[in-house]
């Protein structure tokens, strides 16, 4: 316990807030295996219970430790499929890394040992090798795979191991999910997620983009025309909330989907230099949230150019749902954090372009049912922000398109699919996962249920 | 899978028709709904265009589209055998079509190529079909003769007087409104200074109007609000909950503001786009 906790090498923020690179740059053999050395091999190994898919930590870990990360990548592969990904992405401080036995006995959870960024050095390690995973003969079965996010993903690549003739169908013109046109270049290279595509690609998967299932095709289609005999739902959350709020219909309002996916997907970063959507050349922004989703929104606003970026969030900062990594980053790079605030209305000029935001100030009051101490409005202490630009980044709610062209699918109140523990939807034949089914959740979560999902599929077609 | 353009022709200066193979799309859509292209896959933004026929048989769409801006343009100069890479829909809710009775069918400019399918859907389902066109000049009058054919009475209208009636289209609408016969609804589709002028008129007369908006998107699929707009005090998303919603209610005024949201660097974008042309000579 004598070793510190290794710093992960990082771009200075002055310079990364500049340009669209990855911002962290992920361990040297040196720093990982220091890092590695840093565990105590836990007898028990609470880690692995805080890991949403199990990854033997404790073991990988063991195995940098002793220089052999080819090892360590096979530990790993057995459970986790987007090791490259999660390692950036995963909320370590919540999930695994909050439960490991050297963060506790400093009780505090930075002073952990960093699972993450070691997964993350050990799949890097690895991108380039060819593991595409063995095949079992052809079932002549057919699966769909609706929608390509982390939990469509690794639905493809499971059902396909078992023999199975899987389509994976996509609204966008690019596969990924929200790791493509939500998650930003700079903390998630698209490139790494691409690899996973391609890989799914050289196994035999076939993928049709442009593909909107619903309305293209709907899901009794697919299954009563089309020959599928299977369909797993992946479609995620994509609905953005806004706040109900006067003037968010003002030119200079986005919600984070919109701004994301200009600047991701489309690439608008790149305006001018080839690519062809535009996207708001803001100099004072304010983004309301406190997520993985405003602090995205907020370090992309910097990196289109932006001068000051106001973060707006109601609760204190302790209760951000955001890593802390990236709230760490986002301080770093100048991101202007308005805690314990919220905008009551945006203001617009005679051309009904955004010119502030009014804001009031909260308290913070009880406890409400999340445990959480509810945050309450001061009365009279309303005051207005200089802004350009508003990004609401609140969160996102479910998209009801396959709810209206899927009669007989049962749905929740919330508009979220119902499934069993296996993942199976109220009708046969049907699973679904992910956003759609837990609300905005995480990849690694999406990623749990896509293979609950993918085992119970392979089942049932074993029987069918 | 890219989409191979089959057909194409120019209607009108700036207006061009193409026929493209996307059979998936060809069967399953209908009157009112609507597709999102993007020419290449990197770096080409996406483009919503009404579905303005389609021949399931041969598995093609046809898109009517007026070269406005930078991806219009680029659309343009493509060719017989060129291809799209990227044509996602049928997006959008179909037009409720039944038997109203007399409907009034009102376009302006580009507008007339997303009231085509819908005005042959009405005259299908057994409607008297009276349709007024519109457009700033003579050039710019397409699809007369398309129009002609499912219409029982069609009006030609310019600005200018050089064809038809000299008359901007709410003229004739207003005069339809004022028969003894009362058309059972008015469907008005155009830029949205004339839907937004079209409403004012068969509001008078209490005609139920139809438009369909054409706001700026990304994705279509729900997922971004960008193409939010106010419809009677609520906020609807065009790609899901329309394009095509009841005229009364649609805050025009709001909507024609967020759509020059991007004035100036569309203009940007279209100014270097022509000068790269004119530059390597590809530009008539
Ligand atoms: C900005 C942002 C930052 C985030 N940061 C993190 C983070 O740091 N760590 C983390 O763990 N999680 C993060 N998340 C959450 C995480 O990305 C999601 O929980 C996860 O991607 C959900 O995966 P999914 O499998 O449900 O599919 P999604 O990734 O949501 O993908 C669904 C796909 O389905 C497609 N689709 C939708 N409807 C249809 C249809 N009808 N037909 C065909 N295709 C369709 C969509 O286009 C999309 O590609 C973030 C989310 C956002 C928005
Ligand atoms: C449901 C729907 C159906 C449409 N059907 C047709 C059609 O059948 N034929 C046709 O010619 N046009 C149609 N449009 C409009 C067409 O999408 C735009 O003209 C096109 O996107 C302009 O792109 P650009 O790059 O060439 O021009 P830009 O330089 O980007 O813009 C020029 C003008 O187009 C508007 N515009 C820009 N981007 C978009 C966008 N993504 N969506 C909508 N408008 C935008 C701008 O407000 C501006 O006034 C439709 C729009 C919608 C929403
Ligand atoms: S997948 Fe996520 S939770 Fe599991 S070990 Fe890796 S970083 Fe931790
Ligand atoms: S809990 Fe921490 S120290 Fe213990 S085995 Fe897991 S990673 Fe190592
Ligand atoms: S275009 Fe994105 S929600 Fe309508």
């Amino acid at each position: 316990l004598k070793i510190p906790p290794q710093e992960m090498p990082a771009q200075e923020p002055d310079v990364r807030k500049n340009n669209v690179e990855e911002v962290a740059l992920g361990y040297t053999e040196e720093e990982a295996r220091l890092e590695a050395m840093r565990c105590i091999q836990c007898k028990n190994a609470p880690c692995v219970e805080g890991c949403p898919v199990r990854i033997n930590i404790k073991d990988f870990v063991g195995a940098i430790a002793d220089g052999d990360d080819q090892k360590a990548m096979e530990i790993i592969q057995q459970n986790q499929l987007l090791a490259a990904v999660c390692g950036r992405v995963c909320p370590q401080e919540i999930q695994c890394q909050a439960k490991c036995t050297v963060g506790l006995r400093y009780k505090d959870p930075t002073m952990a040992v960093s699972i993450g960024r070691l997964e993350r050095f050990v799949a890097d390690k690895f991108l380039d090798n060819d593991m595409t995973p063995k095949i079992a003969p052809e079932t002549g079965k057919k699966v769909a795979v609706v929608g390509s996010g982390p939990g469509g993903i690794v639905v493809a690549g499971e059902c396909r191991r078992a023999g199975h003739d899987v389509t994976i169908f996509e609204a966008f013109h690019k596969p990924g999910g929200v790791m493509v046109y939500g998650i930003p270049e700079f903390r998630l290279p698209k490139a790494l997620v691409q690899k996973e595509i391609d890989k799914l690609i050289k196994m035999g998967v076939k993928l049709e983009c442009n593909f909107l299932v619903g309305r293209t095709r709907t899901v009794k289609q697919l299954m009563n025309e089309d020959g599928f005999q299977a369909v797993y739902i992946g479609v995620g959350a994509g609905l953005p909330k806004f706040m109900n709020i006067e003037g968010e219909q003002l030119v200079g309002v986005y919600s984070a989907n919109e701004y994301l996916t200009r600047a991701n997907l489309m690439k608008a970063y790149d305006f001018g230099k080839g690519a062809d959507t535009p996207i708001a050349r803001s100099k004072k922004v304010a983004v309301f949230g406190g997520g993985n989703v405003a602090m995205d929104s907020a370090r992309t606003a910097l990196r289109l150019g932006a001068e000051e970026v106001y973060l707006i969030y109601r609760r204190s900062e302790a209760e951000m749902p955001a890593r802390i990594e990236e709230i760490h980053h986002a301080k770093e790079e100048g991101v202007k954090f308005l805690i314990l605030q919220n905008p009551k209305r945006i203001l617009g000029d005679d051309k009904a372009r955004v010119r502030a935001v009014e804001c009031l100030r909260y308290e913070l009051g009880e406890p409400d049912d999340s445990g959480r101490r509810r945050p309450v409005p001061i009365e009279g202490s309303e005051f207005e922000i200089e802004v350009d630009t508003a990004i609401v980044a609140i969160g996102n709610g479910a998209n009801p398109l396959l709810q209206q062209t899927t009669p007989g699918l049962k749905f929740n109140k919330w508009g979220n699919i119902e499934v069993d523990d296996n993942c199976k939807t109220s009708i046969e034949g049907v699973y679904a996962g992910g956003d759609i089914v837990l609300g905005a959740a995480t990849v690694i979560l999406a990623m749990g249920q896509g293979r609950i999902a993918a085992q119970s599929i392979n089942e049932y077609l074993k029987s069918g | 899978m890219p989409h191979k353009i089959v057909n194409k022709n120019q209607l009108s200066e700036n207006v061009y028709r193409i026929e493209v193979e996307a059979a998936n799309i060809a069967s399953a859509r209908k009157p009112g709904q609507f597709v999102i292209v993007g020419i290449s896959t990197e770096y080409s933004e996406r483009i919503p265009l009404t579905i303005a026929g389609a021949d399931a048989d041969k598995g093609t769409i046809t898109l009517i589209f007026q070269a406005v801006g930078k991806s219009t343009a680029e659309m343009a100069n493509l060719e017989v055998g060129d291809s799209i890479d990227n044509i996602v829909g049928p997006l959008g809710q179909p037009t409720h079509i039944e038997k109203f009775g007399t409907v009034v069918c009102v376009g302006g400019g580009i507008g007339n190529a997303p009231l085509l399918p819908i005005a042959k859907g009405l005259k299908e389902a057994g409607n008297k079909i009276i349709s007024i066109i519109g457009a700033r000049t003579k050039e710019l009058i397409i699809l007369e003769d398309e129009f002609k054919a499912i219409s029982d009475e069609l009006t030609v209208v310019t600005d200018d007087g050089s064809y038809g009636r000299k008359a901007l289209v709410t003229e004739p609408l207003k005069e339809v409104c004022s028969r003894g016969e009362k058309p059972a609804l008015a469907v008005a589709i155009g830029p949205t200074p004339m839907m937004k002028f079209c409403c004012l008129t068969t509001k008078e007369f209490d005609v139920p109007t139809v438009v369909s908006l054409n706001t700026i998107m990304i994705d279509g699929t729900g997922m971004c609000g960008g193409c939010r707009v106010e419809v009677g005090g609520e906020t609807k998303f065009v790609c899901v909950d329309g394009p095509e919603f009841d005229g009364h209610k649609v805050n025009f005024d709001l909507m024609m503001k967020r759509m020059n949201a991007y004035k100036d660097l569309e203009q940007e974008a279209l100014d270097k786009y022509k000068e790269h042309r004119c530059k390597i000579g590809l530009d008539k």
